[in-house]
């Protein structure tokens, strides 16, 4: 991990206008993605991922309005880029998607090799012939075979449609790449393959990936860094390890219970009662702060700042400094089922 | 290698061909309309060397008598008009009127209303807003009075004739497409396809139109009906042009000449050959529609 951020997002909030009020879908997230990493986003469904995503690549709905102090892609502005030279410079030539259901995000009536060439001479002065060279070498690297080019997407496999749009993601070697919940409506096996496809080009290649899900085991696998998302907000992020082996925030805690680990086997999974809170109207206090067995009456009132405990470890909540205690109880079922 | 990919092209758009022929085909109806329709494109085709006579000629029988009011017979296979002229050759020439009229205004009617629709469907807002709204006021007008009204303005000439219709009748596709629009640009591959930062017209036509191929084939056809209908009443009326012969104008002809009960195969041939062409077109049209919404199919 190079110490160069390619991605900075400061302080960045969208609001859904819905009829039933406004929806604070992501609010004030910051966080940065450094060259060559696999920054994980993990949350529930509903706690702003995508939104998130859609944000930064400009793909929200009409009803939806997004404002950031800033948000960086290799030291350029991008957020006050106009629409067309984003289109053209940024999206796909430098942020590429592997879309949520990647499955069908391949257009029926074109053969999946003409959709990637599409792609690659949208953004380029290539050839067709080149175009095509160039998607025979994708094919290899996601392990496709070649002679699938030909085929429509109604031919292939779920799994296959997905190597494919992660084929397409990597045509024009962006520098960074985000991956929507790939492996999501996949089995087990074919999660294994797609996950181990991905390791396997992440050596080949020197794109940054973020990679959203909310599997967490897919998400410790996979990334160097992690962040966690709660009704719309960053709860905690840190390098993989660290988030795991000390957890500061209440909701990972909950998180890591929930989640079997290898070594304790005989360990209970203690889950976390309740369950999301609607993110209609102003926020205030800690989202969190309904499901949280820590919770104080300053939780109900303000909003945690984000403290920074060490290097790459960020955390939002009141009671960072009782890490370690909150810890302890954490572990107990009673805390959380009383 | 370059003519690898000529030879490739050429045979996707065989198997395109084919696979137009087949959704045809698997339906009987749709299997009678194709082959009326082809006899009728052949017949226009090569209306010019099909016609045994000048269709403005005065004729006259073997006996060397002025063939008036003449019944069908082997000399006049569907009779002659009271001035003598062969209706047979009247109708071959008149079938290339029709068709002309009903393919130009069909396929001109559904480029203005594909593209009204896509536009309006995709943007959506005030830009849809504004054409549909259009589009409504298009509805509010009767539709043969309004085409024989534009008529009367532009001039009795066949493209105006067809102008006419065209204005008024791409009314129905628009609609429609914008429906599908609205559905189609829902749906994941569009997103996926400007997250790949594709441009609004080639979201639109490279990647919505290809989805609405039947439904624009189902309307072309429709549109095709319509225009030989629409053309044929208002010749009747006496809003044809008076230079070119057409089916609704031989009818017409045959309303001034005041031979309205006594010349029944005078009225009987163009009738016919409206009502053969108008049904085969949709029942092709409804080969479409199963194709095109598969729950209509098998019931």
């Amino acid at each position: 991990m190079s110490s160069k951020p390619i991605l900075e997002v400061e302080k960045l909030n969208v609001r859904y206008q819905t009829q039933d009020g406004e929806i604070n879908a992501v609010a004030d997230v910051s966080f940065k993605v450094f060259s060559n990493e696999v920054f994980g986003i993990a949350g529930e469904s509903g706690c702003g991922k995508s939104t998130l995503i859609k944000a930064i690549m400009r793909l929200l709905p009409e009803n939806a309005k997004m404002d950031a102090h800033s948000i960086k892609y290799k030291d350029q502005e991008i957020d006050c880029m106009s629409e067309d030279i984003f289109r053209k410079e940024v999206l796909w030539t430098q942020i590429s998607l592997v879309p949520q259901s990647a499955m069908n995000s391949l257009n029926p009536v074109y053969k999946v090799g003409e959709q990637i060439v599409e792609a690659i001479q949208a953004h380029t002065s290539q050839g067709k012939k080149e175009a095509r060279e160039r998607v025979e070498e994708l094919f290899d690297v996601v392990g496709l075979q070649s002679e699938f080019m030909n085929s429509f997407p109604h031919e292939f496999s779920g799994g296959m449609r997905q190597r494919a749009m992660i084929a397409m993601a990597l045509a024009l070697d962006p520098g960074l790449i985000v991956m929507d919940e790939p492996t999501t409506g996949l089995d087990v096996l074919v999660q294994e393959r797609i996950l181990r496809r991905i390791r396997e080009i992440r050596k080949q290649i020197r794109s940054s990936i973020i990679l959203i899900t909310h599997d967490i085991a897919v998400i410790a696998e996979m990334s160097d860094r992690i962040a966690v998302m709660y009704g719309g907000r960053i709860m905690e992020q840190a390098k993989s390890l660290d988030l795991f082996e000390s957890p500061c925030h209440p909701y990972t805690l909950g998180l890591k219970n929930a989640f079997p680990s290898i070594k304790d086997l005989d360990q209970e999974l203690i889950s976390i009662p309740g369950s999301p809170p609607s993110l209609i109207g102003l926020q205030t206090g800690c989202p969190f702060e309904a499901r949280c067995p820590f919770s104080s009456d300053r939780c109900k009132k303000d909003i945690p700042e984000v403290v920074v405990k060490e290097k790459f470890h960020e955390v939002s909540c009141f009671r960072h400094t009782d890490a370690t205690e909150l810890r302890e109880h954490a572990k107990k079922l009673s805390t959380w089922h009383y | 290698m370059p003519n690898m990919i000529e030879v490739s092209r050429y045979k996707t758009f065989l198997k395109n061909l084919r696979k137009h022929y087949q959704i045809i085909h698997s339906n009987p109806f749709g299997r009678i309309g194709f082959w009326v329709i082809t006899i009728f494109l052949f017949v226009g085709i090569f209306a010019p060397w099909l016609a045994p006579h000048d269709p403005w000629e005065m004729q006259y029988d073997s006996a060397g008598n002025f063939a008036s009011l003449q019944m069908p017979s082997w000399e006049f296979p569907i009779g002659t008009t009271h001035l003598g002229y062969d209706l047979l050759s009247q109708l071959i020439l008149a079938t290339r009127t029709t068709l002309i009229i009903g393919t130009v205004s069909g396929f001109i009617s559904i480029l203005i209303g594909a593209n009204i629709g896509l536009i309006s469907g995709y943007y959506g807002g005030k830009v849809d807003e504004f054409l549909m709204r259009f589009t409504d006021i298009l509805y509010g007008m009767p539709f043969l009075p309004f085409v024989i009204v534009l008529i009367a303005l532009f001039g009795r000439k066949l493209e105006f004739v067809i102008l006419a219709i065209v204005l008024i009748i791409w009314r129905t596709s628009a609609r429609v497409i914008r429906a599908q629009t609205i559905a189609i640009k829902q749906r994941q591959f569009i997103v996926a396809a400007r997250a790949r930062g594709c441009s609004d017209l080639r979201i639109i036509y490279l990647h919505i139109l290809p989805n609405l191929l039947p439904l624009l084939l189902l309307y072309a056809s429709f549109n095709i009906a319509w225009s030989i209908i629409t053309e044929a009443s208002a010749s009747f009326l006496g809003f044809g042009d008076g230079e070119t012969i057409s089916w609704g104008g031989m009818l017409y002809e045959l309303w001034i000449s005041g031979k309205t009960r006594i010349a029944w195969w005078w009225f009987a041939a163009p009738s016919i050959c409206i009502v053969l062409l108008v049904t085969s077109l949709v029942f092709v049209s409804r080969a479409y529609e199963e194709e095109a919404n598969p729950r209509l199919r098998k019931r």
